[in-house]
């Protein structure tokens, strides 16, 4: 990596005035995608400004209305297994523990988790054209070796996927983002947080240079009776997903009130599609219905030379989590496949 | 190619930082792209963590930090300071094995060795925090180490050994 000037940072304030210098200060928190983007020269720095020492935002906590607010600067692992995240959030438990490993969970945070980077071979390949690493250059992948690369919402400059497992469990909770920034705190509706890559496919998210995320809320209904994720791969474990899975459901006498379905691995942000879910309300939790909203969710999804299975992939991973979200007790660790 | 090219080259100054390493108070100085990893083996001459792909995909780098495992390869050293560090060199006590170095020998848990110090350490790591009741639980919270020689068989049933309370699910 190039070298860089290193400081340390004790409160919110002292790192936004150090993220406000410009480009070439980055924040650091656990660094487990930034250290490795910069030992490939992927991504550079003059300054490296160290949030670890900021004594906010590290925990989980209960608010008096209900919701949990998740710590940005809190692990991956203290995240996963807080007893109200295992308690009334088990998706999110699942989700979590079904990537990277227990190492990295013990030192990766929910904010850099939200804001990693994709693994697509090209954007991590400095010789090769990327519009995402360089904006203009091209994209390799179109073209190239596309196999793991998304299948919704791509555009002609970009088809790389975004990720992360725990963010696919935060899409399909509904989950919120609070960012903080030089004019004070917003919020962000997860669904609002990433971005497709339309023309700016350098731009991954909403998140401005110059703000921080202090925290993610989940509303105070967890789906913790009926939910699984499911995480299909080239390895039983640590691997990113070809396909992953979430489903929360509602269920009343069989009945579903509510479904919520988000996937991973398809596109550049977390897939949700509104028409599917809104198709299962009121009708039977069945293999059918089931089948009938993973129609719903793959209709106008876009293949590349490489990684046509994926629709027809998630298509199944669809219908087998649902029913497998019905008996959320059959899940195997690791988010594997069971039923 | 390098992107987001820096007009002016930054040339860092060594920081000055304080380890606790296997219970020794380290003073030292680096330069703050020094990783962990090569903060231990080059500077202190602790050579028994191992750098395999030295990009967080294999586990050979594993150390305990403040009492939890994570990879020496994506840390950088300066960001430990004032830390409390574990390696596979501070296991044994009194000369005597930790018990999960005599369970790997006992069940020959390794050909070449390289991935063996992360194994463990992270093993160690593995038992401390608890989750693991199952043998499928523990393949799946070891699945961080990749071992090449496929030595992966026994090195879950030296864990198995060690860690009581199991079951062979």
């Amino acid at each position: 990596m190039n070298d860089f000037n290193y400081t340390r940072v004790y409160s919110m304030d002292e790192a936004l005035a150090n993220v406000s210098l410009g480009k070439g200060h980055r924040v650091i928190a656990g660094g487990t995608n930034l250290i490795d983007l910069m030992k490939y020269f992927i991504t550079t720095a003059d300054e490296l400004v160290d949030i670890n020492p900021i004594s906010e935002h590290q925990t989980i906590e209960e608010l008096p209305d209900g919701r949990l607010r998740l710590g940005a600067f809190a692990t991956n692992a203290d995240t996963a297994y807080h007893p109200l995240v295992e308690s009334r959030y088990p998706l999110l438990n699942r989700a979590i523990l079904a990537g990277a490993s227990a190492q990295i969970r013990n030192m990766a945070t929910n904010g850099g988790n939200l804001l990693q980077r994709t693994r697509c071979y090209y954007f991590y390949d400095i010789n090769t054209p990327c519009n995402k690493r360089e904006p203009g250059t091209g994209c390799s992948a179109i073209n190239g070796y596309n196999r793991t690369m998304a299948i919704m919402g791509t555009s002609e400059h970009c088809i790389a996927v975004f990720p992360s497992d725990m963010c696919v469990a935060l899409a399909a909770l509904d989950a919120v983002v609070n960012i903080v920034g030089p004019e004070g705190t917003r919020q962000l509706p997860f669904a609002d947080f990433h971005r497709l890559p339309g023309n700016t496919p350098h731009i991954d998210n909403n998140l401005m240079d110059n703000e921080l995320i202090s925290s993610i809320d989940l509303p105070e209904k967890g789906f913790s009776s009926s939910y699984s994720y499911l995480k299909l791969r080239d390895r039983n474990s640590y691997a990113f997903a070809l396909v992953s899975v979430a489903t929360a459901l509602d269920l009343e006498h069989g009945l579903i009130k509510e479904a919520r379905i988000a996937l991973g691995g398809l596109a550049h942000k977390p897939w949700r599609v509104q028409e599917a879910e809104d198709f299962l309300k009121g009708k039977q939790a069945s293999k059918t219905n089931f089948e009938a909203a993973a129609d719903l969710i793959l209709q106008g999804a876009k293949s590349f030379e490489f990684n046509a299975f994926k629709i027809e992939l998630a298509k199944r991973a669809i219908v087998r989590n649902c029913m497998m979200a019905l008996d959320p007790d059959t899940q195997q660790p690791g988010a594997q496949p069971s039923l | 190619m390098i992107t987001e090219n820096i007009s002016t080259p930054v040339i860092s100054h060594k920081k000055k930082l304080s380890l606790t390493i296997n219970g020794e108070v380290k003073t030292l100085e680096v330069k703050p792209w020094v990783s962990l990893l090569d903060c231990l083996r080059e500077h202190l001459d602790l050579t028994g963590t191992k750098k395999g792909c030295d990009h967080g995909q294999c586990g050979a780098c594993t150390v305990i930090v403040d009492g939890k495992r994570i990879l020496s390869c994506l840390t950088l050293a300066v960001m430990k300071d004032g830390a409390s560090i574990t390696t596979i060199e501070g296991i044994g006590k009194d000369g005597e094995l930790h018990p999960l170095q005599k369970a790997f020998i006992d069940h020959d848990a390794f050909q070449c060795g390289y991935c063996t110090p992360g194994q463990i350490c992270s093993a160690i790591g593995m038992i401390a925090e608890g989750k693991a009741k199952t043998r499928t639980e523990v393949k799946e919270l070891m699945s961080g180490n990749l071992c090449r020689c496929g030595a992966n068989t026994n090195i879950i049933d030296a864990i198995m050994e060690v860690q009581e309370g199991l079951t062979n699910e």
